[in-house]
C-alpha cells in the first residue's frame, strides 16, 4: 500500500515536472504571426505584441520580391516568392511604430506600410 | 558695374530667393588648395514626369516647362545643370516608362544650356535595374572634373533594394584613391546616403559603407533629391543637403505618421516646389545654396 502511494507520488511529480519542463519549452517558443506581402499591403498591417514577448513574424509575397523592415526594431527581412521567410525579434519599448515594405516593388510602392504595436 | 556672383546672389536673396549659405560645421567647405575659380550649378530634382494627381498638383504636364522656362531665364546661365534623379513616375509597363524617359528628355531639351547631366530616382529604374534609363542617358555612376572639383554621381535606386553594392562601393574607392584628401569633392545621389528617416525609406541601405570611403576626405558635400524638399544635415565633417522637387512637396522627416504628398495650395501655387542654385566659391572655401521657386509670386 505504502509503495502504492510512493510510486503514485512519483508518478505525480514526475508529471508535474513535465508539465512544468512543456511549459517552459512553450515559453521559449516565439509566438508566431504570419504576413503576407501582397502589392500594394500587408496582410495583416497591424500587428500587435507584448514588450519583450519573441514574436517570430512568418513572411511569405506570392506576386514579387519584397521586404519587411521595422526600423525602430532595426530588423528586416527580403521576402521571396515561394518561400518563407521568419523574422523574429523582441520588442523591448512599447508605443506605436510603422513598418514598410523596402524592396521597391512597383505602382504602389511607396504607400506599403503598417504598424507594429508594443503594448 | 561688373557683379560677379556672390554679389548677384547676394541680391538676389534680397529679391526672393532664399539663401542658404553654409555655416554647418565643416559644411560645403571646398580645399583651399588647386586652382580652380568660382561657377556655379542648378540642380533640379524629382520632376516625375507622369504623374497624375490633380489634388497635390493640377498642373502636372505644365510644372516642368516652367522650371526651365525659370533656369532659362537666368541672368548668367549655369556652368552646368544636374538632374538629381526620378526624372520619371514609376509605372510597370515598360513602354509607359520608356515614353515618359521620351518626354521627359524632350521637354529638358528646351534647356538652352546644353551642359546637363542626368541620375536616375528609383522610379525611373528601380524596376528594371534603369535598362529603359540607360537607353536614354547612359551610364549611371559616373565621376567628373569641373574648375578644380570633383564630382561623383552614385547611383542607389537601380537596386529595388536601395544598396549601392559592393562593385560601386568598389569603383568609389578606386576612384576617390586618385584624389587628394583635401581635394574638393561633391557627391549626387537620389536618395540621402544616411538614414534620414528609414520609416519612409529616405535611406540608403548601404550607405554608411558609402559614407566610411568618404570620411578620410576632408572636403565632401553631398547633394541628392527624393524627400521633395530643401533639407540640411551632417554626418561627421559631410554635409548633405536635399533639393526640393518639381512635382509636389513631401511633408519633413517624421513630421506625421506618413509621408504624404503635401496638397496643392491654390493661394500659393507650385509652393514647395523649385530648384536650386550651387554657387561654388573656392576662394572662401565654401559653397552658397539659393533656392529658386518654379514660377515668380
Amino acid at each position: 500500500m505504502e509503495s502504492q502511494r510512493r510510486r503514485a507520488l512519483a508518478v505525480g511529480a514526475a508529471m508535474i515536472a513535465g508539465a512544468a519542463l512543456g511549459m517552459r519549452v512553450a515559453a521559449q517558443q516565439p509566438r508566431v504571426i504570419a504576413v503576407v506581402a501582397r502589392k500594394f499591403v500587408f496582410l495583416p498591417n497591424e500587428i500587435r505584441v507584448k514588450k519583450g514577448e519573441t514574436v517570430t513574424l512568418e513572411l511569405s509575397a506570392p506576386e514579387v520580391v519584397m521586404g519587411m523592415n521595422i526600423p525602430d526594431f532595426k530588423v528586416r527581412a527580403d521576402i521571396i516568392p515561394g518561400t518563407v521567410s521568419k523574422l523574429t525579434f523582441t520588442p523591448d519599448k512599447a508605443g506605436t511604430f510603422p513598418f514598410l515594405c523596402d524592396i521597391f516593388c512597383g505602382d504602389g510602392h511607396e504607400g506599403m506600410s503598417g504598424t507594429l504595436i508594443v503594448t | 558695374m561688373k557683379m560677379d556672383r556672390r554679389q548677384f546672389l547676394q541680391l538676389g536673396a534680397v529679391g526672393g530667393g532664399a539663401v542658404f549659405a553654409s555655416a554647418l560645421p565643416g559644411c560645403a567647405s571646398l580645399g583651399m588648395g588647386g586652382g580652380g575659380e568660382d561657377f556655379y550649378f542648378v540642380q533640379l530634382s524629382d520632376t516625375h514626369w507622369g504623374f497624375n494627381g490633380p489634388a497635390v498638383n493640377p498642373d502636372p504636364r505644365g510644372t516642368l516647362p516652367k522650371a526651365i522656362e525659370a533656369v532659362n531665364a537666368l541672368p548668367q546661365q549655369p556652368d552646368f545643370i544636374i538632374f538629381t534623379g526620378d526624372l520619371t513616375h514609376t509605372t510597370e509597363n515598360g513602354d509607359e516608362r520608356r515614353k515618359r524617359l521620351g518626354e521627359f528628355k524632350q521637354v529638358a531639351a528646351q534647356l538652352r544650356n546644353p551642359n546637363v547631366r542626368y541620375m536616375p530616382g528609383e522610379h525611373d529604374g528601380a524596376l528594371d535595374k534603369s535598362a529603359a534609363w540607360k537607353e536614354f542617358f547612359g551610364e549611371t555612376t559616373y565621376a567628373f572634373d569641373h574648375k578644380g572639383v570633383h564630382f561623383i554621381a552614385l547611383d542607389n535606386v537601380s537596386d529595388p533594394a536601395a544598396r549601392l553594392g559592393e562593385a560601386q562601393l568598389a569603383w568609389l574607392a578606386a576612384d576617390l584613391a586618385r584624389q587628394p584628401k583635401d581635394a574638393p569633392i561633391v557627391v549626387l545621389t537620389h536618395r540621402p546616403l544616411f538614414d534620414l528617416a528609414p520609416e519612409w525609406d529616405w535611406a540608403t541601405r548601404d550607405g554608411a559603407d558609402a559614407l566610411k570611403i568618404l570620411m578620410p576626405y576632408r572636403n565632401v558635400v553631398a547633394f541628392y533629391g527624393h524627400i521633395h524638399q530643401e533639407h540640411h544635415d551632417t554626418t561627421g565633417h559631410i554635409a548633405h543637403h536635399a533639393a526640393k522637387g518639381l512635382m509636389f512637396p513631401l511633408p519633413a522627416p517624421r513630421s506625421q505618421p506618413k509621408r504624404d504628398p503635401i496638397k496643392w495650395d491654390p493661394a500659393q501655387p507650385y509652393k514647395g516646389l523649385g530648384f536650386r542654385e550651387v554657387e561654388a566659391e573656392r576662394k572662401e572655401a565654401k559653397y552658397d545654396l539659393k533656392e529658386m521657386p518654379v514660377a515668380k509670386a
